[in-house]
This record gives C-alpha cells, structure tokens and sequence, in this order.
C-alpha cells in the first residue's frame, strides 16, 4: 500500500495545525458558524442530530493493521466505543467533541491518515474495487491511479469551493463492476486500446441523490499520462459553469443534461488542449514510483488444499460461508475473504472498538496486515491462504463476522438515517433491522440468491436505495415516516436507476410488504434467476399489481 | 474600513472600485465593470488608470484578449464558497498575457487566502474587521502542495525530481 514520504506527512501534519487553529478561533468566536462550516465539512466534520460526525478518509477503502487499531483507540478514546464503514469506504465517528477532533487529527496523522475533503463541495475520496489487485480478470491494479488522483485533488487551490461535492471512482475489471463507476460524477473505466496500451475511459455526470444519472461517456481512450490534465479540464469547465443558484441542481450531472453530452465534451476536450502536454502530464517516472507502492507481495506457490475440501464437506456452517463470503483470488492456493458487517441487531457497517482490533489482530495473522473496506459497508481480508480459511472463519465468527450472507437479503446497505443524521428524514436503521430480523432463516435467503437491497433515510441517497435491486427510501408526509420502495436499480456492469413502485408505505408495513416482492419472485423466477434477472424479464407490471392490490 | 493586503502585509488602497458607471466616469484610478470596459473599449484600452473588476458570474472569454495592457484587475468573490473566482484568475494570469495586479474582493476571509494565492491573486481586500497583519500568515499553510497552480508552474512530482 502507498506509504507517505515526507511530503506527504508534512502536508497532513500542516492540515492538522491548520483545523486546530481553525477550531481555535471558532471556539474563540472569531470564525462565524457560517464561516466555520465549509471548514469544518472539508475536514469531515459534520454537526448531526445529537454531536458532531467525524468522517475520516479511508483512501480507496485501503487500511494498514496499524491504522485499524488507532481507530479502535480513537473509538474507544473519544467515541462510544464503535465507528461505522460508510458507503464511500470511509470510516465514521458518531460521537467525538468537537474541542477533540484537532487531537483526533494529530492520532491519525500519526498513521498517515486524514479527514482531509471527506465533506464539502471539494473533491471526495476516490474509490475502487475493495479487490483491487486480487481479483482474477483485472486489466491492472487501479490503485495507483487512485492515488495519484487523491495527491492531485487534496487541497487543490482551484477545486476547493466547486458548486457541489465531486466523486471519482476508478474500475479496473474487465466483467465486474463493484464500485457503482457509472452512478459518480467522473466515473474512470481502465481499459487497453488497440495498440496495447493501458488509458482510461472517462465517464461523467453519474450521481444518485434527488436526481439518479447514470454517467456519460465523454472520452473514449484517455493516455495514462494525460489523466490529471484531462481531469483538471473537466472540473474547469464545471467550477464555471455549474450552477450555484440551486443546491439540488449543483451537481456536474445537471451540467451534462443541461448542455447534452456532445456539447459538454467539446467544451472539455477545449479547455484541454491548453492543459495537454503541459507540466501537468504524469510522467514515467511518477507512475513507476506510485506503482512502485503497489506491487504484488511475495506470494506462496501453493497447491490447493484438500484439508479444505473435507472442511467444507464435512461443516455444513462452514461450507456455507465458504460459498458466500470467499472469492476467487488471482493466486491460486489464496482466497479473498469478505468479514460481513451485517449481523442481526448490528447497524449495517457499524463495528465496536474490540472488533476493529480483533480485525486488524486477523489481518496481521492471515492477510499480510492488510483490511479494505468496501462499498457494501463490509470489510475484506485480501490475501487468505486457502488452508487457513477454516482457522480464520472460526474466528471471525466468534467476533460476529462471519454471517454467511454476503450479496443476499441481509447483507444489506443503510445509512445512518434519522437516529443519527440530522438530514434524514426518516429512520433507516430500524426498518433494517426489522428485515433482519424477518429474514434471518439462512436457508432461505440463500434460496432466494443475490438480491441487494439498499436503504437510504432520504433523498441524499447515501444508502444507495436507487441502485439496489429492491431500494428503499424514507419519506416524509406530515411529520409522519413513510417508505417508497423502487426496484430494478443496478450498481455495476449496465447500471440503471430503478422505478418506483407506487405509493409509499408505513414503516411496520415493511418486512410484509418486502415478504410480497419476494414471494412474487419466487413464483415468477425461472431456475438459476437472481432476482434482478426475473425482474429484467418480467419487468415491474407483476409486482405492481400484486402488492398493491391487497394493501388497497 | 476594509484593510488591502499583499503577500507580506497592509498596503494602501489607491483604486477606487466603481459598482456601476452614471454619467461621467469619477477621476483618479478607478475599477469599472467589465461589461462598461468591454462597451467603451476604444476609450478605455490602454488608459493607465481604469482596471476591470469582474462579478463572480462573467464570462471571461471575450476579455482573454484585450487585457493584456490593464493595470488592474479585480475578481469579486460574493460568498467565499463561491469558488468560480479561482478558475476565473487562474485564466486572467496564465492565458491573457496580463501583467498587471489581480486583486481579490468581496467575502475574502483568511482561510481561502491560500488558495487564493496560489490561483495568482497579488493583492486582497480583506472582508471588514479582519487583521491585515494576522492575514499574512495564511499564504504559507502548506508549504509543497501536490499541484501545479500559477504560483508553482510545476506539480510536486516534477519540483520534486529537480
């Protein structure tokens, strides 16, 4: 993983005398609240329902054993004793004071992390693929690419106070698509071209919030040298001319619409040609150095392991999470193993101080010191030797990692919703707990398949209730909390919003009314269909009439 | 009364800005909207004592050409969040060949000053009740950013090979 030099430490411990000195003159009365707040969101420091949120910046959701455990100590420390994986692979405190954060600052500087643009109208963590470098069928590993656009866009003088906030995400995968590329606002797919040569197409104008975009291709084949220049010449041609009269019309996405994409690339492609071939352009020797931080480790030759196949045959538990939460790793005799945040009675993506010790104690003893987070609010251990899969589930599951339930029902994506989030509005974590708690027979949901179910506490969309399969969004009608419900969203390859299914419902309707969804499409299912297959088939007619015509 | 600082402290303030031009434009040096500078550009091209000021919304593109000579030029910043300024004098020094001084106004408060700099602003009036003196410190917050701007022509990674 990319290790700072002393540039980079320096620039964070300079962030963190900046934010204290900030928090000082606001604590002094000498920045106004007004003031202070675009200062304080560029640091992930938001004021929720109850104290403030600090987001801490998870670069593309990789994280040293050592970093793990600060943030335990500082969830144990300054916090109630647990954090939360957002959907944006950063890590979240729910409860720190606000005179702690410049201290909690200087205790992540201190392992190369920041809170640095998590929040504001700046440019985000870029993510990618939480098996990034792992995953067999990977063009190359999209990390380095990452970093080079986290250097370039941490504290950009140009960037800071663009119209909206600004994501960027990153696929390498020539089938898969687990990081939502198309549903950014630059959404990067690496690709080879005809002459062999590795450079990206730029996709732009995705996003979810109140008005759900799928991205626009604007450029076919970008050189790798010509990433930030390109880049710089997209975000220029926002920052002048996006909209900064209406909030909800901000985001570059409406820029796309408003100009048509033809008319929006040439105005890029434009401001580019001042920008190409300049001092700006990547050259070899810093795309070796940052690929030089992510080079494979010295793996193993292993033979694969027979112990495993009796351990799988002869432990029904084990064999089950086995088949759900392991993936094929490019090595052969290793394994990717997903530790599922989703467990009955937990909040999707909340973990305790202890387990983020007990996570960073199993990636130092199985997975090279090594933990990602992914944007289905999980963690993944990326270079398991398959002979220590039974070890390993055996602890995982005594720490309450190990529900089997990766891509099904439960394994869900919730915001933090009305309990905590002061722009919610409505609660999302109880309506998942009440599926939880509905659907925890695990025979059935495995029958059932893959479904994502995705739920957001309003029309921020931070829980991705548009891309879900079945999504679920928390509405207000007069002060009272109500539930719509969309289905046949798609996060990755062919991503699609999906369509309401009518009108909303109350919150203990919920597990029925989700029970009826799948009982339609297990009457209407072909064999091998997921969910998402049977709805692309039968399209929403179906279910339309069935829910409703018993809840009228 | 407002305080105009540089990048080392408190200077005097000899332009006067002119919100909107009635009648006879007032003597001495003065800052007039671009849109009137633009109307009257055989009178005003070449004078040494009118600059431009610019609102956070113009179209910059018409003058790239025709401000190569001006003594002054002044982007008004009405919110800081408002950060349409920043592209606004990265393209008044880096691709209109102007020489002269590019002057920050409006709601410039200490904590953009950074940025501001690095974009290629030489001069800021401050927002009311701010210290000039307290103000200067903020140009140095961080001292090797990552990116090019117009104050670093080069990114960290290439200053950093030399």
């Amino acid at each position: 993983m990319y290790k700072y030099d002393d540039y980079d430490q320096r620039i964070v411990d300079e962030r963190v005398a900046q934010f204290k000195d900030q928090t000082d003159r606001y604590l002094a009365g000498e920045l106004t609240e007004e003031q202070f707040l675009p200062l304080r969101l560029q640091n992930g420091l938001y004021v929720q329902r109850y104290a403030p949120m600090l987001r801490v910046a998870v670069p593309y959701g990789l994280m040293s054993s050592q970093q793990v455990r600060k943030l335990a100590h500082i969830a144990r420390t300054y916090d109630k004793g647990y954090a939360h994986i957002s959907t944006r692979t950063n890590v979240q405190f729910n409860w720190p004071e606000l005179a702690d954060v410049p201290a909690i600052l200087a205790e992540l500087a201190s392992v190369q992390m920041h809170a640095i643009q998590t929040s504001g109208n700046c440019i985000r963590n870029t993510t990618t693929d939480q098996f990034a470098g792992v995953v067999p069928n990977e063009l190359v590993d999209p990390r380095p690419y990452c970093e080079i656009i986290r250097q370039w866009s941490t504290f950009h003088p140009e960037f800071a106070f663009l119209p909206r906030k600004f994501k960027i995400a990153v696929n390498s995968h020539e089938t898969d698509d687990r990081v939502a590329t198309l549903l950014h606002d630059i959404g990067i797919k690496i690709v080879r071209n005809s002459a062999d040569e590795i450079g990206f197409q730029v996709y732009v104008g995705g996003g979810l919030g109140r008005t759900p975009i799928v991205a626009s291709l604007v450029k076919e084949f970008l050189a790798e040298k010509d990433l930030l220049t390109y880049l710089d010449a997209v975000l220029r041609v926002y920052n002048l001319n996006g909209r900064r009269d209406n909030k909800y019309k901000a985001r570059i996405k409406i820029l796309v619409k408003a100009l048509g994409v033809e008319a929006f690339a040439k105005l890029v492609d434009e401001e580019w040609q001042h920008l190409k071939d300049g001092p700006g352009t990547l050259t070899d020797q810093e795309l070796e150095r940052i690929k030089g931080h992510f080079t494979a480790p010295d793996y193993k030759v292993l033979s694969a392991s027979s112990e495993l196949k009796t351990q799988t045959q002869e432990n029904k538990a084990f064999s089950n999470w086995y088949n759900r939460n392991v993936s094929e790793h490019k090595v052969a005799g290793y394994a990717i193993v997903t530790l599922t945040l989703k467990k009955l009675g937990t909040a999707p993506g909340d973990i305790t101080d202890q387990q983020l010790d007990t996570v960073a104690d199993l990636a130092d003893k199985y997975s090279l010191g090594e933990v990602r987070g992914s944007h289905e609010q999980n963690l993944v251990l990326a270079d398991v030797e398959e002979s220590q899969l039974f070890a390993l589930w055996q602890e995982a599951k005594a720490a309450g990692f190990a529900t089997p339930n990766l891509g099904l029902l439960t394994d869900m994506i919730c915001c933090p919703g009305g309990d905590f989030c002061a722009l919610a509005n409505a609660k999302s974590l109880p309506v998942a707990e009440a599926l939880q708690e509905k659907f925890d027979n695990l025979d059935y949901l495995h029958d059932l398949g893959e479904i994502d179910l995705n739920i957001s506490g309003c029309m921020n969309a931070c829980g991705h209730h548009h891309i879900g399969h079945i999504g679920i969004l928390g509405v207000d009608k007069k002060g009272a909390e109500f539930y719509q419900v969309s289905l046949g969203g798609k996060s990755g390859v062919g991503a699609n919003v999906g369509k309401i299914l009518g009108p909303s419902f109350a919150r203990d309707q919920m597990p029925m009314i989700i029970e009826k969804i799948l009982s339609i499409f297990v009457d209407l299912r072909i064999d091998g269909e997921r969910f998402i297959d049977t709805y692309d088939r039968v399209g929403q007619a179906p279910f339309k009439e069935r829910v409703y015509a018993k809840a009228n | 009364m407002q305080k105009l600082i540089n990048h080392t402290g408190v200077i005097d303030n000899n332009w006067a800005l002119i919100e909107t031009v009635e009648g006879e434009l007032p003597s001495g040096q003065i800052l007039v909207p671009a849109s009137y500078w633009l109307e009257n550009l055989e009178a005003l091209k070449g004078r040494s004592d009118v600059g431009i000021w610019f609102a956070a919304d113009a179209q910059i593109a018409p003058f790239l050409a025709l401000i190569s000579d001006v003594a002054v030029i002044a982007i008004n910043f009405p919110a800081f969040a408002n950060g349409r300024g920043y592209s606004l004098a990265r393209l008044v020094k880096e691709r209109s060949g102007f020489k002269g001084e590019l002057r920050a106004f409006g709601d410039v408060l200490l904590d953009q000053l950074f940025f501001m700099r690095r974009c290629g602003f030489d001069t800021y009036l401050l927002k009311e009740g701010l210290s000039g003196e307290k103000a200067v410190e903020y140009f140095a917050t961080f001292a090797d950013p990552y990116q090019l701007a117009y104050d670093k022509p080069e990114p960290l990674f290439r200053r950093k090979g030399a």
